[in-house]
């Protein structure tokens, strides 16, 4: 369970965690969309640079990093070997029925672990340097224009918010459940498949049962303190705009140009 | 069954920024057949200390002699559960691990793991079922069906029914109105000298203490600071009170009493010691007068 990156935020101070978390959001789906038009080893490894720049600016430790990215190598290796096996085009090594190896075919499953394992690193960093809270305050944001369509904007921020807040009280509940439950003779390692998922049924009934209580405790306290969504709320924290967003902004748009420029190589 | 904790340090997800030395150096033993009340702060490391008791965690550093089995960090965790039969656990709220459709098979739930049949398994609910004071009748029902102090005791009555040699209690009254408080406490008592069995309780309720305790551990960031019988332990109220940690209220009150000049041999623990004490003074000085 510690193993699991997803939503742990690393507080500290860098120029990565006091950019705007609007600006870290944006230029992270930036970066994810123009990596989709690299087709050629320079524009890669230009990429690459800027997320270990990117990195390095956090001061997060780089193991770390590694760490997030191994969990997903069994997806990345899946991926590769389809494109192998699958892939046509240029000098053709080995054929069997529709299964064929080509030079082609390699390449891009080369193409396509540097591609993941760079999306991976970046949306680490945007996680690993922001809060929860922030990223859905930026969502929320970023969201605002669509309020002209009538979509509700704060509610689905607000959602998205509570359920970040409970992501590690529910995994820390989840731990005590199975300690309580291991404790009445229950050895989750062991046994075969079917086995194993009659054993989470006693996890997964009291995790429901408490997070029901949870949200009803929950809804109880906010109506008690008068919550009242929508319109004319202000906010605890501001989000701003500052120098460095603008500096992050011209670095990755400088990097969007050159990846551009690149593929006409 | 005796547990002997040497040198014990265990540490949460070391080689992380998360790293956090939970215990540091415990060394101490909990006798066969005693009480062992175990007192401190939310985050002293009792709740660590406790998960040690039966290899729920193994330490990172020392060793634990749980019976004549030893732990350390390499122990496998194959072969544990004759462990976990061995000494049973009731964790905080126990009535959050609730979950079969009935209580009888939540309370089957631990002897069916550890290989009771079926019928022995429900022979057994009905047993604990009048152990912890409920009627029979509860036993069709759902256990969500219950009140918070019925689920409680239902709960208790799963983890008893494993019929462990070690129980460990994680504030089993936390909670509870004092009525149902002093019941359970009550339970507690009764089972360990009828059935002599090794108690270890985790609690703030220093009443608690006084009355069933045969040894008391206090600990803090980690660390055992003092331990020994209650009488050792709460004779000195104002380290306790430096340490924010209370003592039984008719201490508090010999405490009281003692600064105002009133003499006591020994601070009492109980009300009946402190009745008994300020009636043995009346009793002297009526005899002086005469």
């Amino acid at each position: 369970m510690n193993k699991i990156l997803f939503g742990r935020y690393i507080p500290l101070d860098s120029f990565v965690h006091r950019m705007d978390p609007r600006s870290k959001l944006i230029l992270s789906f930036l970066y994810v969309i123009v990596i989709f038009f690299a087709n050629n080893w320079w524009i890669y490894l230009l990429m690459a640079v800027v997320a270990f720049v990117s990195i390095l600016a956090s001061k997060i430790n780089f193991k770390l990093f590694v760490d997030g990215v191994m969990p997903l190598l069994w997806i990345i290796a899946f991926t590769m070997v389809i494109q192998i096996l699958f892939g046509t085009g240029g000098q053709t090594y080995w054929h069997w029925g529709i299964f064929s190896i080509t030079s082609v075919g390699i390449l891009n499953a080369a193409y396509i672990f540097v591609r993941f394992t760079l999306i991976i690193l970046i949306s680490t960093l945007l996680t690993l340097s922001t809060s929860p809270i922030q990223i859905s305050d930026a969502l929320e944001s970023l969201l605002m224009p669509l309020r002209k369509i009538h979509f509700p904007v704060y509610e689905v921020a607000l959602m998205l918010s509570i359920a970040l807040r409970f992501v590690p009280s529910l995994m820390d509940e989840t731990e005590t459940i199975m300690n309580a439950q291991r404790a009445r003779g229950v050895d989750f390692g062991t046994g075969n498949i079917i086995q194993r998922l009659k054993k989470i049924i006693p996890i997964l009934i009291p995790l429901f049962v408490s997070a029901f209580n949870r949200a009803e405790d929950l809804a109880t306290a906010m109506e008690a303190r008068g919550y009242r969504g929508g319109a004319g709320r202000t906010k605890y924290r501001l989000l701003k705009w500052e120098t460095r967003d603008t500096l992050a902004t011209l670095v990755y748009s400088l990097m969007a140009i050159g990846v551009f420029a690149l593929r006409l190589l | 069954m005796a547990i002997t904790f040497k040198e014990v340090t265990y540490t949460y997800s070391p080689g992380t920024p998360f790293e956090f030395q939970a215990l540091k150096n415990i060394s101490t033993k909990i006798e066969d057949n005693s009480v062992t009340a175990v007192i401190g702060h939310t985050g002293s490391g009792k709740s660590t200390f406790l998960q040690h008791l039966n290899a729920l965690l193994k330490p990172t550093g020392g060793t634990v002699m749980i019976g004549n089995t030893t732990i350390t960090s390499e122990t496998s965790n194959k072969n544990l559960k004759p462990l976990r039969k061995k000494v049973g656990i009731v964790f905080q709220f126990p009535e959050n691990q609730l979950f079969a459709e009935t209580v009888e098979k939540d309370i089957a739930f631990g002897p069916e793991n550890f290989g009771s049949t079926a019928e022995e398994a429900s022979k057994i609910a009905k047993e604990m079922i009048t152990l912890v004071g409920l009627p029979e009748s509860v036993l069709s029902r759902s256990p969500f069906e219950l009140s918070g102090g019925q689920m409680r005791r239902v709960a208790i009555a799963g983890v008893l029914a494993m019929h462990p040699e070690v129980l460990v209690l994680d504030e089993p009254t936390a909670g509870l109105d004092p009525g149902g408080r002093r019941e359970i406490m009550q339970l507690f008592g009764d089972l360990q000298k009828k059935q002599k069995f090794t108690i270890v309780l985790v609690t703030h309720q220093m009443e608690d203490v006084a009355n069933y305790a045969d040894h008391v551990i206090v600990m803090e960031h980690g660390k055992i600071v003092k331990e020994g019988s209650p009488r050792a332990v709460f004779a000195n109220v104002e380290w306790l009170h430096e340490k924010q940690l209370d003592v039984p209220a008719s201490t508090e009150f010999a405490f009281e009493m003692q600064k105002r000049g009133f003499q006591f041999t020994r601070l009492p623990l109980t009300e009946s010691e402190l009745a008994d004490d300020i009636a043995d003074f009346f009793k002297k000085r009526g005899q002086t007068h005469e």
